[in-house]
């Protein structure tokens, strides 16, 4: 991907203060991504993946929250900064520039309203034109996310659809105004096994339909593995690594992706062994311990020269083209630590 | 709808059957004669008799029970000859103690009560919705507070108190109320003026009761939706918090309160026996209150006992009827 980046986010950090301290949600968190591209975010609940979505689309109530970095959109118009920029300016871009679904889509739509209504709104906030013309959209986009008989469902009400159902009415509602950026947060997460794939499927073809630039947050590696061009793992609020698919999947350099893809249960390997967790627990987010966030749950830390991983937080260092990592690793005890964990399995 | 609507319809009949052969099953066993009670001081027994008979208490109480209903459908008439008192239909019985039929005694207070009601019922709607709203979109600022201070207040506030509080120190301390006129009915359309300075007074102080309790019930209630899924979700479409406010959080947050309004609105048309009593007004509340402590006049409570709970059982089919129309999911059940 040569072209423009349509997002580019610097420096992004959101905290909540509450009673027992400043909770660093996500920290330092640098990316970029451009239209027709897919980034994925992974990493386990709690590392930062939606908090930092949410922030750029300005969804966090900034009274209760403290951001700060930025995040740029590249409008034809020029960048804005969605970060700094007046709640009605980031408003204005919500929905139009870019879009969110959600992770539940059961509790996602409002339960009083019908289908057609709720696209129907979100098509006149940026569209001129009569009730009738935005029900000609909408039942346009619900024919488009595969929801048969489109014109009668257009008048039903959200209990009247199943999960993925209701999911594909979440899209159709997201792109009905043609957005440059879609973020989906897990949006499989909540759907029965073999709707997830169909689902996923849909959005690599909306994607593809509109051009968008996609940030796809999921626990799945195995669907990261198959739609990502591009790979965030986030740990405890900040990006640890970053890189193509490949490189996560094949070279793999922080112990906490290798952790990660270790412990995903595979189809090849069935000789009857219990999966590989990661011992422990991610630390609070309240009091980061200093140095690197992973080191109590990495078995490597003790071979890093100088207790390095205790005093230093390490930097997202470039390894290879388009390939960081946050780790103190020296190069040589990377490849022989991937060694042992493949050896593992 | 129609045949849910025709199934409630036919529930409703029988509720209010089966409450109105429980009361006057209750008076049937009670420990007291209606007939002696009718009787003056000169009291023979043969008065007695003669007046059980006029009453219709000398034969079986289903008997009694089936000529009740009889009379609320085509009236009815006590005693014989140059005597008779007719009562039209719906007669609910004769009130020896007042001299009237008790349908009459009744059509003379509903109205005091209803304007009671109603007035309180807006006033308090406005200001606890309206307070509750305010409370949750500035949840722990000072608007927030100064509401958890009246919500406080006036739920730990009884009526008879703070009704006389107001009464003694801002109706007749600054002549708001002229003593002399209170526990008059004026009709609203006669005099308009005169019929809200009745009823200020016991409006602000029923309101206040309710207020307190819809403040707190709506706040949590706008609290709760606005972190609802479906919020975030009209928010990342780009609504204005204006329309996310009006169209999709109180629609949601509201709901169950006209369930709760309908419920207490219905249950005041009964009588608000405390209020009515402070501030003298002749509605069903006093009437049943006399009724029970004064003149021990059963058909006059028997009516006023069926007719509240008629207003609630009605209320609760109107109630669930609003519901259905404004949560769709509800329809289809």
């Amino acid at each position: 991907m040569t072209n423009k980046p349509f997002l580019e986010v610097k420096n992004l950090n959101v905290a909540f203060p509450t009673e027992d301290g400043l909770v660093k949600a996500s920290s330092d968190i640098s990316f970029s991504v451009a239209r027709g591209e897919t980034l994925a975010v992974v990493g386990e609940s709690g590392s930062g993946k939606s908090v930092t979505s949410l922030a750029v689309m300005g969804l966090h109530n900034r009274k209760s929250a403290q951001i700060s970095g930025q995040a740029f959109l590249n409008l034809e118009s020029g960048p804005v900064d969605v970060i700094s920029a007046e709640d009605e300016v980031v408003r204005k871009l919500r929905g139009k520039a870019m879009s969110m679904i959600f992770q539940d889509p059961m509790s996602a739509l409002h339960p009083y309203y019908s289908i057609g209504n709720q696209l129907i709104e979100a098509w006149s906030l940026y569209n001129e034109g009569s009730k009738e013309d935005g029900r000609k959209r909408a039942i346009e986009m619900l024919d488009l996310v595969g929801i048969p008989a489109a014109d009668k469902r257009v008048d039903e009400y959200p209990h009247q659809f199943s999960g993925g159902m209701r999911q594909r009415v979440m899209i159709a509602m997201a792109l009905i105004n043609n957005p440059s950026l879609l973020i989906a947060d897990e949006p499989t997460t909540a759907l029965d096994v073999t709707v997830q794939s169909q689902i996923l499927q849909l959005i690599r073809d909306m994607q593809k339909e509109f051009n968008m630039a996609l940030i796809l947050i999921t626990h799945d590696l195995g669907v990261v593995a198959e739609v990502a061009d591009r790979v965030n793992v986030m740990y405890a609020g900040k990006i640890v690594e970053s890189g193509t698919a490949d490189d996560i999947y094949y070279r793999p350099d922080h112990p906490y992706a290798i952790g990660l893809l270790n412990s995903i249960p595979r189809v090849d390997q069935l000789e009857d062994k219990r999966l590989v967790a990661i011992p422990g627990q991610p630390p609070s987010l309240i009091h980061l311990p200093q140095g690197c966030s992973f080191r109590a749950r990495c078995e490597f830390a003790d071979r890093v020269p100088g207790n390095l991983c205790a005093t230093t937080t390490p930097t997202l260092d470039q390894k290879g083209d388009g390939h960081f990592s946050r780790c103190h690793l020296p190069e040589s005890e990377l490849i022989k630590a991937r060694v042992e964990i493949g050896g593992r399995k | 709808m129609l045949k849910y609507l025709a199934r409630r319809l036919s529930a409703t009949v029988v509720v209010l059957t089966l409450v109105s052969m429980s009361v006057f099953g209750i008076f049937a066993v009670l420990p007291m004669d209606p007939a002696a009670l009718t009787c003056g001081k000169a009291c023979y027994p043969a008065v007695i008799e003669a007046n059980r008979h006029r009453l219709g208490l000398d034969v079986p109480v289903h008997v009694q029970y089936g000529r009740f209903v009889k009379g609320l459908v085509v009236g009815r008439e006590f005693g014989e000859g140059a005597a008779t008192i007719k009562c039209p239909a719906p007669a609910f019985g004769y009130s020896f103690n007042r001299h009237e039929c008790v349908t009459t005694l009744i059509s003379e207070a509903f109205p005091v009560t209803f304007s009671l009601a109603i007035g309180a019922f807006i006033l308090w709607i406005s200001v606890g919705v309206g307070l509750g709203i305010v409370a949750a979109r500035r949840k722990n600022q000072w608007p927030d507070r100064a509401a958890t201070a009246f919500v406080l207040v006036g739920t730990s506030l009884p009526s008879f108190i703070s009704g006389i509080l107001i009464l003694l120190f801002v109706g007749l301390k600054f002549n708001l109320i002229d003593p002399l006129s209170m526990g008059r009915w004026v009709p609203p359309l006669e005099d308009p003026v005169a019929w809200f300075r009745t009823f200020i007074f016991p409006w602000i102080v029923l309101a206040l009761l309710y207020a307190a309790t819809y403040t707190r019930f709506t706040r949590s209630n706008v609290i709760e939706t606005s972190s609802e899924d479906y919020i975030r979700t009209a928010r990342a479409k780009g609504l204005s918090e204006k329309i996310i406010l009006q169209k999709h959080t109180l629609r949601a947050a509201l709901a169950p309160i006209v369930t709760m309004a309908g419920l207490d609105f219905a249950g005041l048309l009964g009588g608000a026996i405390i209020t009515e009593q402070i501030f003298n007004l002749p509605g069903l509340g006093r009437l049943s209150i006399r009724a029970v402590l004064q003149d021990y006049d059963l058909p006059t409570i028997l009516a006023t006992t069926i007719l509240a709970a008629t207003f609630v059982v009605v209320a609760n089919l109107l109630v669930d009827i609003a519901y259905a129309y404004l949560d769709p999911r509800v329809r289809v059940a």
